[in-house]
């Protein structure tokens, strides 16, 4: 059974960790031994988020090691870009179309990078970088907040599963009342026929 | 089945499926999802208590009755039941008593990294650390037996990463024991449970001779375990540290302690009579290579790993790279430092929300020129600039006292004590009983957001809601500082500038001790929001003034400032600041 590591980063409020719920109950879904571990303590607060996720035979570290991430699953441009030391040769990298700006780019004290600068550093570091207007999916669908699953979406084209396996584990993880959007967000993001 | 859990979750079902009755809990991350499950479970009673003392005492009570009963609390929280936690290592109990003790090495979101094993030794208890959810589930019922096994609280220790990490754990289909069927009748024995020196003289050398016979115990019990492997090094590790060395060190032999006190002294001699070198890989406090060392076996440990921050694989695989113990090198390093120095990217460190009744209060402080003595709580982001609106922040309820021993000290700044609603329930009674009784002229603001908002909106005293959702008596703290005797005290809403800055200067002024109450419940709880003010482009001068309030919407361009509608919650605090006039309240 091969090893799968999963990194995702983003905003709090952004919903990384109901991501990271379905990302790691599909794996224990698919019969992976299956970790997870995420700083949360201060995310509401408008803080940095960051989700580990590791499927495997048998993983010991809830936490992905450096330079061992095969998928970064980024749901902000300039959150997605403080992980290159996570990547190796051929690590995907999805990375959502969206700014949040830090304080200190409000403030106008410091400059938000473009979106060129990120994605050199995600490809210097080995990346292979896949943009996706996840974000605008979502609004589209009536609430932005749905980004995360129109990116897991994307990224089911990439692990496998059955789309049931996914659409079972959506189910029992969203609420009754945003189900049958959150469903339809899954099968955007799945659309966009990521390779 | 099994199901994904995060050590939280397991820790609640652990204590619900061996039949625990009585919770008891003060909110403090990592801990607080504890008792938030515990609590939900059916026929179990669940408290918030006001403090972390108090919960513990609740928790003895409930065991003295033979119940069992489960105490959860952040890593400082124990500090603050440090005293009922050493009596009732005297006394001992009827019932299981397992106190749960979250550390947060790293401190994600602490003041310190104590690390807790300390108090095992220290109050002379055992202390069991799972190493994922299953063990967290599987220790709860072993801590409980062991308790009542050997008549004494058993302390289980988590850490961020087992706490808010997320593992399978096998869900159970036997339901949990059955609630005695009568009200059983309390047990008398003052001598056991009366500590006056007489009786607590004869329970010490008791103690004593229990932590020799848990030593004893330590020596067979399957959670301290060696897993053999190749002999050149033996790992002794535990907790979420086990997991990480096993990833950096997969071929060598281990000694898995699930039991952290006491140490099992013949195991210990004959695992390092295994192997060739000994490595002890632990965070924060050398806890066991000291214990190891006097044992009289040689190990490495902290002159390879830290004693400082959180591990992770990747720190673990370094240094013992560089201490030549393996020779797979670290990879990611060189390019993270690549990368570092080819962008500097800008930081994004938590703030107050959009919306935050806390920013205005910060804005008068700031602007009153007053030094500002603060508390815990979601508050103390008001330190940070462009607010920096206070001047210390040490431990939950410090800032009464503080405030207080710098009027004694005499300075020439006003003083500005500045503590939530939860935290005044907490433990800022007594300080402010203090101030009254020895003649402060500190001036008290309580910044009252209605809830336990840092920690994901726990209820609280004053709420009028227990854990488990039943309505009772809210309890106001405007009374509570009146029946005190306080004279002059205020209640004001932050989000009206002027009215709080001119109450604040009036009691800066006042010359005796006062308090004011800033009021202004949550916004991400009550989910109160109104439509966003507008910038007139013509009337903006772009002078950066709403700026300095440190709201996210708030947005500098090139001609003039602009909001962002979706992030912003409407507050109005940018409207009266402006000297422009050029944002329009809508």
């Amino acid at each position: 059974m091969k090893k799968v590591d999963i990194l995702m980063a983003g905003v709090g409020g952004q919903g990384t960790i109901l991501a990271s719920n379905i990302l790691a109950e599909v794996g224990l879904e698919l019969g992976y031994d299956v970790k997870k571990s995420e700083v949360h303590g201060m995310a509401q607060r408008g803080g940095t988020v960051e989700s580990h996720v590791r499927w495997g035979e048998k993983v010991y570290a809830p936490l992905v090691e450096q330079g061992h991430a095969d998928y970064l699953i980024g749901f902000e441009m300039l959150e997605t870009a403080r992980w290159p030391g996570y990547l190796k040769e051929g690590t995907v990298v999805i990375i959502n179309r969206y700014r949040i700006p830090p304080p200190a780019v409000n403030l106008g004290k410091a400059k938000y990078p473009s979106e060129q600068e990120i994605e050199a550093l995600l490809k210097g570091a080995g990346g292979r970088v896949i943009w996706i207007e996840g974000t605008g999916i979502a609004g589209e669908l009536g609430n932005p907040a749905m980004v995360g699953v129109v990116l897991l979406g994307a990224l089911s084209n990439l692990l496998g599963g059955e789309e049931e396996t996914w659409l079972k584990v959506i189910q029992r993880l969203v609420p009754e009342k945003f189900l049958e959007l959150n469903k339809k967000a899954f099968l955007s993001g799945k659309a966009l026929q990521v390779a | 089945m099994k199901k994904m859990m995060t050590g939280n979750e397991a820790v609640a079902y652990g204590a619900y499926l061996n039949g625990v009755r009585v919770g008891a809990a003060y909110p403090g991350t990592p801990s607080t999802e504890i008792m938030d499950n515990f609590s939900r479970y059916p026929g179990v009673y669940a408290e918030w208590a006001p403090n972390e003392k108090v919960a513990l005492d609740v928790g003895i009570g409930a065991a003295y009755t033979g119940a069992r009963a489960l105490v959860s609390m952040k890593h400082v929280g124990i500090n603050v039941a440090a005293d009922s936690l050493f009596y009732s290592v005297y006394t001992g109990l009827k019932g299981g008593l397992v106190l749960v003790s979250s550390d947060d090495p790293g401190m994600h979101s602490s003041q310190n990294e104590q690390d807790n094993r300390n108090y095992a030794k220290f109050a002379k208890l055992p202390m069991l650390e799972p190493s994922d959810s299953e063990e967290a589930k599987q220790f709860m019922g072993i801590a409980l037996e062991m308790s009542e096994t050997f008549d004494t609280p058993v302390m289980l220790r988590t850490v961020t990463r087992i706490s808010h990490s997320s593992t399978p754990v096998e869900i159970s289909n036997e339901e949990p024991p059955a609630a005695p069927p009568e009200p059983p009748l309390y047990e008398r024995d003052a001598v056991k449970f009366v500590m006056v020196p007489a009786n607590a003289r004869r329970r010490h050398p008791i103690v004593e001779e229990r932590i020799k016979k848990l030593a004893e115990y330590a020596e067979n019990t399957p959670i301290n375990r060696i897993e053999p492997g190749d002999d050149t090094i033996g790992i002794i590790a535990a907790g979420s540290v086990y997991q990480y060395a096993r990833e950096v060190f997969p071929e060598a032999t281990f000694l898995k302690l699930g039991m952290v006190y006491p140490l099992p002294a013949k195991l210990l001699h004959q695992f390092a009579s295994q192997v060739k070198t000994v490595v002890v890989i632990e965070e924060l406090d050398p806890f066991f290579e000291d214990q190891i060392r006097l044992m009289g076996i040689e190990t490495r440990g902290k002159d390879i790993f830290p004693i400082i921050g959180e591990f992770s694989p990747a720190l673990i695989r370094e240094r013992s790279v560089s201490a030549g113990l393996i020779s797979t090198p670290a990879a990611g390093a060189e390019v993270a430092a690549a990368a570092a120095t080819a962008t500097e990217l800008p930081i994004r460190p938590p703030i107050l929300c959009p919306g935050c009744g806390h920013r205005g209060m910060f804005h008068v402080f700031r602007e009153s020129g007053a030094l500002v003595l603060g508390d815990i709580g979601c508050y103390t982001l008001g330190y940070a600039p462009p607010l920096s609106g206070m001047h210390t922040s040490g431990c939950m309820g410090a800032s009464i006292g503080v405030a207080h021993g710098i009027d004694k000290a005499v300075v020439k700044d006003r003083t500005i004590a500045v503590i939530g609603d939860s935290t005044f329930f907490h433990s800022g009674i007594h300080p402010l009983i203090d101030a009254l009784y020895n003649e402060s002229t500190v001036t008290v603001v309580i910044a009252d957001n209605s809830v336990t908002a840092m920690t994901g909106h726990q209820q609280h005293p004053g709420t009028g809601i227990t854990l488990q959702k039943k309505n009772t008596r809210a309890i106001n703290p405007e009374q509570v500082v009146r029946s005190l005797g306080f004279e002059k005290v205020d209640i004001c809403d932050p989000y009206d500038l002027n009215g709080l800055a001119q109450t604040l200067e009036d009691h800066l002024e006042s010359g005796k001790p006062s308090v004011i109450i800033a009021r202004r419940p949550c916004v991400l709880y009550t989910k109160a929001k109104s439509a966003a003010p507008q910038i007139d482009p013509e009337l903006c001068v772009n002078c950066g003034t709403c700026l300095e309030l440190g709201c996210s919407p708030l947005m500098q361009k090139e001609d003039c400032v602009t909001i962002d509608p979706v992030l912003c919650n409407g507050c109005g605090l940018c409207v009266q600041v402006c000297p422009a006039g050029a944002i329009i309240k809508q």
